[in-house]
This record gives C-alpha cells, structure tokens and sequence, in this order.
C-alpha cells in the first residue's frame, strides 16, 4: 500500500472502531474493546510505518507527504482538503499513536473488565465494587467460603471505549490534516470527546459542573481561533498550510486593528485557541476539574494528548507569529504575548501543584505548567525545544497518568477489601509505603516523576526541558529564563513531595496497606511509557553540550529543525542554563525529599504548617474559581435570571405580546360594539326579519281559496289588458 | 245566414256561465264542470271563426282548425279524467268535495 492511502486511513480506523461500537457490538463488552483496540492497533502499525518512511525522507519539510482531494467548489477557488507529513506531523503522530495505543491497552483493565457486575452499580456512576462468594480466599477464617468485595466492571464499558476511539479519530485528523479546517474539525471534535469523557459519570454533580465547565472554556478560546481561521482564509484564499505562508505580502499588510499586522493578528486568534485547549492562563481552570472523569484514562486524555493538540497549532503557525522576526531580534507581539503567558501560567499552575493532596489533580496543575513552558519556547523562538518538550511531555506525562491510575486502582482496592468507604482513594496522605505493595507502578512513577522533575543526563524530561531554558537565556530573555528556572524548580518539589507523600514511608492508612499490584495487562502499558521516557532525551542531546554532546547526534535537533530552516537560533555556549537546570533538579528533589519524608498519619502538611496563609491562597488556587464565579459565572446568571428572563423575556418580550394582545383586545372590541353588532348584524338581523315580517303579512294574503286567487288572477288580466288595450287602441 | 256576432256572443256567455261556475261553486265538481264549459265556449269560438274566414278556401288546409278543435277535446277529456280521479282521491280520504276544505297546504 502506497503512503497516501495509509495517511488517510489512519484516523478511518478508529472512527470505524467508533461507529462500529456505536450502532452494533455496545452490547458485548468484548467486542467493543476489541474492535476499539484493533482500531488502534491498526493506526499505531499505520503510524509508526509512515514514521519511519518520513524519517527516512530526504527534505521532508520542503517536500512532505501529501495527497489532497478538491472538496468544496468555492466560486472562483476550491477548497482542498487532504493529508500531509511532515517533520512536524511526523514526530507528533509518533507520540499520539503511542499514548492512544498505550491508552486503548490500559482502559482494559482499568474498567475491570471480566469482573462480575456490582449490585449497587447505576450508568452514570463509578463501579461500586461487587459481593462475591470466593472459595480461595477464606483461609484465613477457615470457613472455606466468605462474602467478599472485589472491584466491578464499569457499567458503560462499551461507550467508554466507543468515546476514546472517536477521540483517537479526532487526534489523528488533527496531526494529518494538511490545513487549518480540518484542523479545526478535529480539534471541536476532540473537545465534544472530552466533554463527554469528563462528564462519562454523569451521575456525579461535580463531572456534571466539570464537563459543561471544561467545554464552556474551551469554546471561549475556539470562537477566536475560528475568527482567526475565518481571517486567515479572507487573508490568503487558502487553508492549506504550505499555501498559506506564501501570501507573505498580504500577511505583512496591516490589518488596522490595534496597530496589528493581519498575520499578528491572525496569530493572536489562534493562540487564544490555543490557551483554552492548552489550558493557559486565564483559561486553565477547567484542566483540573478534568480529572472529574474516569481515572486516569480521560485525566491522560486530557492532560497528555488533547491538550498537546494546543501546542501542536502553536508549532503550526509559529511562521506566522514570527513572521518578520529573525533570531536576536526584538519579538512579535504574539511572540511576546505567548512568552508572558506561558511564563506566568507555567510558574502559576506549579505553586498551586504545591498544594494539591489529590494525586492526580498535582498532576493536572503539572501539566498546565509544563504547556506553559512550551508556550514560553514559542514565544521566544525556541521551536525546537517546544516541540521536543511536546514530545517528551507526552509519554512522560501520560506514564504519569497512567501510573497514578494504577495507584487509585491499587487502593481503591485496598478500600474496598477493608470496606473504609470514607477513605479517599485518590487523596495522597492517605496513601505512604506503596513502594513494597506495587514495585512496577512504583519505578515507573519514579521515572516518569524524575523526568518530569528534570532529573539530570538520564531523563527525557532533562534535555527538553534544559532545551528550552537554553534557548531562553541564549536569546536574552533572562526573565523568561529566571521565571521557568523557579518553576522547573518547583516541578521538582512537587514532584518529589509526590512521590515521597504515595509511596516511601509508612502506609497511613489500612486501604493503602491492603493496596494490591494491578495485572501485567495494566503495568504493560507503563513500562513501554517508562522506557521512552528515558530513551526519548536520547535523541535530542544539545551538539554543544559538555562531553555528552559529540557522542550522540542531535538528530531530533536536525530533523524538526528543517521545519524552521532560516530562523534558527544561535548556539550558546554560556554553562549557565546548564547549572541552573542542575541545581534546581536537584535541588527540588532532595528539598521535597526532606520536607515530606516522615509525615505521619494526621499531620498537615508540612508546609502549611510553615507558611499558612500563602498555603491556604494555593489551596484554593488563588481562588481563580471563586473569582470567575463572582465575576462571570454569577454575572452571568444574573444576567440570564433577571436581565434575560425577567426583564427582556418576560418584561419586553411578554410584555409587548401582552400589550398586543390587549390592544388587540380593545379594538376587536371597539369594532363588535361598533360595527359588527349594529351594523353587520343588525343588516343581517334586519334581512332576516324583514323577510318574516313580510311573509308574516303576505301569508295572510295566501287564504288557500283557489277561486279566489282566480277571481284576483281574472281582475289581474282583465285590469293589464284593459291598460294595454287601452293603450295600444287609444293613445295616439 | 247567422252572422258570426251571434256565435261570439253566444261562446261568450258560455265562457262567463264556465266562468262564474268555477269561480261560485264550492263543490269541486262542478268548478270542473265549468272549466268544461269554458274550454267548449273557446271550441264554439274556433269552429266559427273557420266556419266564416276559411272553410271552403283553397289556400288553406281546410281541416287545420278541426284538427285544433280536437286537440282541445281531447285535452279536455284528459283534464276532466286527472281531475275526476283526483276529486275521487280526495274525497275518499278528506269525505269532502268542497274546493274550500282542501286546505292542508295553508301555512
């Protein structure tokens, strides 16, 4: 099969997956994974094969695959529709086939498939767990057979994966797609997916408020990015991504508003897009309300993939951004804008990470703030420390999803076995000394922990992230520098005060004590995530970095770097950044280390104890929340109760029916009292008896005598003839 | 010769004795009786007018006004059946032949 029909089947796998789940097998819990497996299965083979024939190219970014298809006629024009690879593409559809693979495999048993149904268990609500009667494990009581708890298969297993195929759909339209509308297709179907997949327990009051939260959010920032596409087609008459940046001239044009050029103002549109679906500030706060849906597969879906979608448009308008800027010079303002705000988001989101207990909604905050990062390369021009960082960020992250899901699954296991239903399974102080009772998740949280900390030479999160904190300060933008160096030492605290708080010390509680291994079919997924999250830095190995730097080529460096072939940035050889990525490491981990290694059952953190006022505003991280209920979200619904409804629906709207209706009234009144009675009526009424009086006299008239009516009858005759006789003979 | 006067006269005064018998009596055969009357005075008045304008012409066909004569006969025979047959109708249900009793159409 040639490579372009297999770029265009790549997405058709899992939407067939998806319709095929949808309309037929949802009643078989073993044909829809299945089918939603080999789905995936088929689109990573197809993936990973472009991969290496697009690795393999020669000037893949001057020249990539492609085939289009003429879609709509539009007057003069035809918009075409179609698929390419590129560098860009390339290195993207190697994450996303990974990741949503890794997923597929990993919702298996996340969703107990196999286990019996739970009594208790209702559509709509997390699986309650299940009373069995187990031969094998009533040793202890000796009575051969006991009532047991075991975890239960979820209720709506099918939709589950019916949902993630068609998510997967939506991603791998979004890579492939070789122009912005298709881009975008992918992109609000990917936001309905994970509308659905926050709100997938819709029983819950909370992933009801976190799924319309999540999709109210992201649709602020797509209405800005659809204005910018719209621009951008009335800009240049094209959405194709190669065609777009040859209207240089009309791109440079001002665009006459706020003194913008049409391409800075186009840029601007689209990374608004991007903060809603990156989840920046000021739009992240539906990223940690996300983690509302299932554990951890949609928080993966969400953290991991949907949102490197965001930074996937910033790499592909980047020329756009920059377009008039070249490598030492003063930015573009969208340049400028990204940098503050990926700056300001990724140190924001890291201080109230500090302050999370819920293991995954650290990750969550994590996540927001390493997206910051890459949006802060952008804006300095790092493109290919951004994309590295993507790239890395994606399998470390969702390693680190996946993981802290099998450490809720661990202990929801234990809760249920101890039936301490209060214990809040996914609360990092009630976990501690899960290192013994699930060594797999245990090391490949560690490693997916230290990369994300930056854990020197060894990691992929290291490279990427010593990458972009390189670019910064070679660039001379020392406080994008100095903010993401206090934040990449922050991620380290964090992190470590994660992995010290889940699984070193002592069990707090009796459900982490309980806690069991999850199956090889859950762990599977981990490991091959753990190795590419070492490996992947491997590739991308700075050429002038101290000893390391000449024994492995910058091939990730040289291969993404032809997409931006003419504003590359100069090579630094200042050891600065390099020592400052060290010791902030380092640094973070043995302080987080320090701070939460024994803290015992009960105790606050240790933190709080230190700093409480500046623990409780990141606690209630800066009460963001708060803020926009006061300022929008009230606003709004006083707006909609009483402006909308009271006064302009029922006051304005009603009220000029009712004064219709009233004025109406009167006039048909006016014209019945008026003119209808009297006068149509009356003529009616007039006629009718009229005719009865005048029968009623003519009848008296009709005595029924036939000799008289003839006697009246001869007089007639006689009487008109005499007249006519009269008048023939005798008037002259 | 009479002169033709005499015979007008004469079908005049049948016609008015027709006349006033129809329009005096009660009794509904007699009213038919003078409809006889009156039809038989208008057959005086066309034999006599053929008798003194047109018999023995040549012109015209000599038997054309005979001929009319008979058509009123025999309209009049036809009329004084349906008329008798309906007298007898209505007297065998109302046992009355006076004209003025048969009343039922009065509003």
């Amino acid at each position: 099969m040639n490579i372009e029909s297999l770029m265009w089947l790549i997405p058709a796998f899992p939407l067939a997956a998806f319709f095929l789940i949808i309309l037929f097998t949802n009643r078989s819990n073993f044909i829809s994974h299945t089918l939603a497996l080999l789905g995936a299965g088929l689109s990573w083979l197809a993936s990973m094969y472009i991969f290496i024939q697009a690795v393999r190219a020669g000037d893949l970014a001057k020249l990539p695959f492609g085939s289009s298809l003429a879609w709509l006629p539009t007057g003069s024009t035809t918009l075409k529709i179609g698929v390419q690879v590129d560098p860009l593409t390339a290195i993207t559809l190697f994450f996303v086939a990974w990741t949503v693979l890794m997923i597929f495999i990993y919702s298996v048993p996340y969703h107990n498939y196999g286990a019996p149904k739970g009594e208790e268990d209702r559509p709509g609500l997390p699986p309650q767990g299940a009373t069995v009667r187990e031969r094998t494990h009533g040793k202890k009581s000796g009575a051969g057979r006991s009532l047991h708890v075991v975890p239960s298969v979820e209720p709506l297993y099918a939709r589950f994966f019916a949902l993630i195929s068609l998510f997967a759909f939506a991603m791998f339209t979004l890579v492939l797609s070789d122009n912005l509308l298709i881009l975008y297709v992918g992109w609000e179907i990917m936001g309905f997916c994970s509308y659905m997949l926050i709100g997938f327990w819709y029983g819950k009051p909370s992933a009801r408020d976190a799924m319309v939260k999540a999709f109210m959010t992201t649709r602020l920032g797509d209405v800005f990015m659809l204005l910018g596409v719209v621009a951008l087609y009335s800009v240049t008459g094209s959405m194709n991504y190669s065609a777009i940046f040859q209207h240089t001239q009309a791109l440079a044009a001002s665009s006459g508003i706020l003194g913008l050029s049409w391409a800075g103002l186009i840029a601007i549109l689209l990374f608004i897009g991007v903060i809603g679906k990156s989840a920046q500030f000021p739009l992240h706060v539906w990223l940690p309300d996300a983690m509302e849906g299932p554990t951890p597969v949609s928080a993966m879906i969400h953290a991991a993939t949907m949102v490197s979608a965001g930074i996937y448009l910033g790499l592909r308008f980047f020329p756009l951004a920059t377009m008039g800027w070249a490598p030492g010079q003063a930015q573009t303002i969208p340049m400028t804008t990204m940098a503050i705000i990926g700056t300001f988001t990724a140190l924001f989101s890291a201080t109230m990470a500090l302050a999370q207990n819920d293991i995954k909604r650290v990750l969550a905050y994590s996540t927001i703030s390493q997206l910051g990062f890459m949006v802060a390369a952008l804006g300095v021009g790092a493109y290919v420390a951004a994309a590295f960082h993507l790239v890395t960020h994606a399998f470390f992250k969702a390693l680190l999803f996946l993981s802290s899901g099998s450490v809720i699954h661990g202990v929801e296991h234990g809760v249920l076995h101890t039936g301490d239903h209060d214990v809040d399974a996914q609360n990092m102080f009630n976990m501690g000394g899960l290192r013994t009772k699930m060594p797999v998740t245990f090391w490949t949280f560690l490693i997916g922990g230290l990369s994300l900390a930056g854990f020197p030479l060894i990691t992929s999160g290291f490279w990427s992230k010593d990458n972009i904190l390189a670019d910064a300060f070679n660039g001379g933008h020392y406080v994008v520098f100095g903010v993401l160096a206090v934040t990449a030492f922050l991620t380290a605290f964090y992190t470590m005060r994660q992995i010290t708080l889940t699984f070193l010390g002592e069990a707090r509680t009796r459900s982490a004590e309980h806690a069991s291994e999850n199956s090889w079919v859950m762990l599977f997924p981990l490991v091959v995530l753990a190795v590419f999250a070492v490996s992947l830095g491997w590739v991308g190995i700075p050429a002038d970095f101290p000893v390391l730097g000449g024994l492995v080529p910058n091939w990730f460096g040289t291969y993404v770097g032809t997409m931006v072939s003419g504003v590359e940035l100069p090579a630094g050889h200042s050891p600065t950044p390099l020592l400052t990525s060290l010791v902030v490491s380092l640094g973070g981990l043995y302080l987080g280390w320090r701070v939460y290694r024994d803290v015992r059952v009960g105790q606050p953190d240790p933190v709080q104890k230190a700093i409480p006022s500046v623990y409780k505003l990141l606690k209630n991280k800066y009460y963001i929340d708060e803020f926009y209920n006061l300022a929008f979200v009230r606003p709004a619904k006083w707006f909609a109760e009483t402006v909308s409804y009271k006064w302009i629906d029922r006051g304005l709207i009603d009220g000029f029916l009712h004064f219709i209706a009233r004025g109406a009234w009167v006039v048909g009144t006016v014209l019945r009292v008026g003119f209808d009675v009297p006068v149509v009526n009356g003529t009616g009424d007039a006629v009718s008896a009229g005719t009865r009086g005048l029968g009623g006299i003519m009848r008296r008239w009709q005595i029924g005598r036939i000799q008289q009516y003839m006697i009246l009858t001869i007089l007639a005759v006689v009487v008109v003839g005499g007249i006519y006789y009269a008048f023939v003979f005798f008037v002259p | 010769m009479i002169p033709l006067a005499w015979y007008l006269v004469f079908s005049i005064a049948l016609f008015c004795i027709g006349l006033f018998g129809v329009l005096s009596r009660k009794n509904a055969v007699v009213i038919l009786m003078g409809i006889e009357l009156m039809l038989n005075a208008v057959n005086i008045n066309l034999i006599a007018f053929w008798r003194y304008f047109f018999a023995g012409s040549s012109q015209q066909e000599p038997t054309r006004a005979l001929a009319f004569v008979a058509i009123v006969f025999v309209a009049a025979a036809a009329e004084a059946a349906v008329g008798l047959a309906l007298i007898i109708s209505a007297y065998r249900r109302r046992e009355t032949v006076v004209a003025e009793d048969m009343n039922l159409l009065k509003g």
